[in-house]
């Protein structure tokens, strides 16, 4: 039911944009992205927690004005996080996502019109993405502007879906060739969620005793980043990105990201970064509440910590036909180190942190 | 209503630009860009590598959005 309600909405969509898109017509100087097919393999873990499984992509042009793209990603979880094993029992389950892209250019502009689906056994969420990039001054900066309309569906094992959560996302951006070897971009993104935002299975604790969370149902964030790369000679490739975030729930964060990329020989090409991010917590988390409140929460990912990540990409281009096709296959490899202030292993008393580790291995071949 | 009024300010902004051009040339020719369209430049090499890193972060952070990458939600929190 709720598959067809999507395909519906994304059926008027494309109807109503493609339409008007086509009356716009006229000469184009923006390319579409390249033919592309990938299949990546990918593993998460740490915290207890290991999700595997296949992602796989599909680009193809339809002629000089459309292309079509079709994903899939899977999630095959085992969770015996902090949060399980104190309060519940380990568990398995799939996860499975769905997307179908058009893109359409038009003179200076691509339109990007994506619907997605992601689907669990307690929880469906559905969504549509439209977006816009127009380059401006003679393609010396790209402007870009984008919506998302997300439905999700709530659920619980042995209830069904009892509840809804809708989501408005909100975008804009800008990326600017700064000289033949630099170019920065800057990002803003707001974020609007009404619904049922916490999580059935989770219990807070008040004066130690466990209780359902309670968190608002509504939340409104808004996010900006900016990044640059460049070139130092002989694709020498530095870059770093700067994100601050705050919500009305109480969370700021920083996001930092440094890194280096260079080739070696004509065939390897290898990446190398850190990642760093902090926040603060949401107003209504508590790891033991002392005092009775409407909302409260024990959710660490609202709780104030901070990670660093660690990463290594390796890309070796396996084949290259000139003018026919390309094979590249890349390793991705990132290190991660999760330390919390405020929540703490009940188990222990301590405060709590852990590491991970997340890898990906795909193959993307270019026609 | 903020969202909308942001949006407008983008707009007006985007409508602007083609103004600012009347007295100011772009200084990167295309024929210079070689550089810029090496596929090491770019910001985000592979979608899906980009897609699945963001979705590891956002169901482990608190913070969200901004990033250029577009996914789909799921009740992983």
């Amino acid at each position: 039911m709720a598959a067809t309600s999507l395909w519906r909405r994304l059926a008027r969509l494309l109807g109503g944009f493609v339409g008007s898109l086509l009356a716009a017509g006229g000469a184009r100087a923006v390319a579409l992205p390249d033919n592309v097919g990938e299949a990546m393999a990918h593993v998460y873990s740490g915290g207890g927690v290991t999700a595997s499984g296949p992602a796989l992509l599909v680009r193809k042009n339809l002629g000089d004005r459309f292309s079509l793209t079709g994903s899939y990603y899977a999630d095959f979880v085992s969770n015996a996080s902090i949060d399980v094993v104190t309060t519940a029992s380990p568990y398995r389950e799939t996860r499975n996502a769905y997307g179908l892209g058009l893109n359409y250019v038009v003179r200076d502009s691509l339109i990007t019109l994506v619907a997605a689906t992601s689907r669990e056994p307690d929880y469906i969420a559905d969504a549509v993405n439209v977006d816009v990039a127009q380059d401006v001054f003679g393609g010396m900066t790209t402007v870009s502007l984008g919506f998302t309309r997300g439905w999700d569906q709530v659920g619980k094992t042995g209830e069904g879906f009892f509840d809804t959560a809708d989501h408005w996302r909100y975008r804009l951006g800008a990326t600017q060739v700064l000289t033949p070897n630099w170019l920065m971009s800057a990002n803003f993104e707001a974020i609007s969620d009404d619904g049922y935002l916490g999580n059935p299975y989770r219990v807070a604790l008040v004066f130690g005793a466990a209780v359902p969370e309670n968190v608002p149902r509504t939340r409104s964030s808004r996010a900006f980043q900016l990044r640059a790369i460049g070139d130092l000679g002989e694709r020498n490739v530095v870059r770093g990105a700067y994100r601050y975030f705050w919500d009305n729930w109480g969370i700021n964060a920083h996001t930092f990201e440094v890194g280096y990329a260079r080739y070696f020989g004509k065939d390897w090409m290898a990446d190398a970064f850190v990642r760093y991010h902090v926040q603060g917590g949401a107003l209504f988390f508590s790891d033991n509440a002392t005092s009775d409140t409407t909302y409260i929460t024990r959710n660490r990912q609202l709780s104030s910590f901070d990670d660093v990540g660690l990463g290594l990409n390796l890309a070796y281009t396996a084949k290259t036909v000139p003018g026919q096709y390309s094979v590249v296959v890349t390793g991705a490899l990132e290190f991660m180190k999760f330390k919390f202030s405020e929540f703490t292993d009940v188990r222990t008393g301590q405060l709590y942190s852990f590491n991970a580790v997340l890898a990906q291995l795909l193959v993307s071949v270019t026609f | 209503m903020t969202c909308l009024r942001l949006v407008l300010i983008a707009v007006a902004l985007g409508a602007m630009l083609p103004l600012g051009g009347c007295a100011l040339q772009p200084w990167v020719k295309p024929y210079e860009r070689e550089s810029l369209a090496d596929p090491i430049m770019n910001l985000q090499r592979s979608t899906l590598i980009g897609q699945h890193r963001e979705h590891v972060y956002d169901v482990r952070e608190g913070a969200r959005g901004a990033t250029g990458i577009q996914g789909t939600g799921c009740g992983c929190n």
